[in-house]
């Protein structure tokens, strides 16, 4: 029997849901990569409580770190039966990252450090200059999600993937209000700015406004529910 | 940006200080030389290694090197070309 559970988590782990997206920032590569040393905290990063850098080196002129973030880590109110009582409040990330000023790669492996039976999501970002404009930035995006709950694998990666694409259009978006305050400094005022940018600016207040409404509805039904975690 | 031990904010925040001048002017632009800032850095680890073994957070597993080893995960061969956005199901070991 115990070969057989064995058998069935292994499989459940190497069976991941895959997902991943590119996007382009309009600043050079020098600047993103600076600005993603900077990203937190910004107005998207609220589930984001702590950063710290555990061990940093430089290893044939690349930069090596590994951090340490811990995060709040809501789940559905079906995923409460998981958890035995007394788990900690928040969840603790781990990122690696390798920084190559040379080929001008800023390469990050993101993956949890507990509550990796229910979830385990792994994700690897590139940061590199984009093909179309060597004054921009490519970000490509790949996450794994996974689970060993056996009998809700499905349900969690389902939950767990959704849940990622919204974090990861929200690191997007915190990463572009901080490249602004570094480097495009008196945007928001200035007459000047090109089209897109402004058009980008005005989806940016206009996604700051609905989030700050779909916030207070969520704490409003936290409230009644109760808050896991 | 706050530190998992909120007595070690301050001892962060100067070396963030220090690693962000550093790490975009002379880093990036082919000074590689690291130890401007270590003097703070040793200072600010030794106050989050302790934060780290209160909240019972073990250093070790938070240095696992995975990028360029076995251990990284790849991409499944049936998610479509990395331009578009895309979500499959595919086992990765």
């Amino acid at each position: 029997m115990q070969t057989q559970t064995l058998g069935v988590n292994t499989t459940a782990y190497k069976m991941a849901r895959y997902h991943s997206k590119t996007t382009v920032l309009q600043n050079d590569w020098d600047q993103v990569a600076s600005a993603v040393w900077q990203r937190y905290p910004n107005p998207h990063s609220k589930h984001v409580l702590s950063e710290d850098v555990i061990s940093r080196k430089v290893e044939d002129n690349k930069l090596h770190s590994f951090r340490l973030l811990t995060k709040t880590n809501h789940l559905p109110k079906w995923g409460e039966r998981f958890l035995p009582s007394g788990t900690p409040r928040f969840a603790s990330v781990v990122e690696e990252s390798v920084v190559d000023p040379v080929a001008k790669t800023f390469t990050t492996f993101t993956w949890n450090l507990n509550f990796t039976r229910i979830m385990n999501v792994r994700e690897k970002v590139v940061y590199s200059v984009s093909p179309e404009n060597n004054g921009w930035t490519q970000v490509h995006r790949e996450a794994w999600v996974s689970s060993s709950m056996y009998g809700f694998i499905r349900a969690i990666q389902h939950f767990g993937v959704d849940r990622y694409k919204k974090n990861s259009e929200k690191a997007n978006l915190g990463l572009q209000l901080v490249l602004g305050r570094l480097f495009n400094k008196g945007q928001e005022v200035s007459s000047e700015q090109k089209p897109v940018e402004k058009k980008i600016l005005l989806k940016e207040k206009a996604k700051v406004a609905k989030e700050a409404a779909i916030q207070v509805a969520q704490q409003k039904a936290q409230q009644k529910q109760g808050t896991l975690m | 940006m706050n530190s998992v031990g909120s007595e070690c904010n301050d001892m962060k925040r100067d070396y963030d200080q220090c690693f962000n001048k550093w790490f975009s002017e002379k880093f990036l632009k082919g000074d590689r030389a690291d130890e401007a800032c270590t003097p703070l850095f040793k200072k600010y680890q030794s106050c989050v290694k302790k934060a780290m073994k209160e909240k019972d957070i073990n250093v070790e597993d938070v240095e696992r090197t995975i990028l360029g080893t076995n251990s990284e995960p790849q991409k499944p061969p049936s998610a479509k070309p990395s331009s578009e956005e895309s979500t499959s199901t595919s086992g990765t070991s």
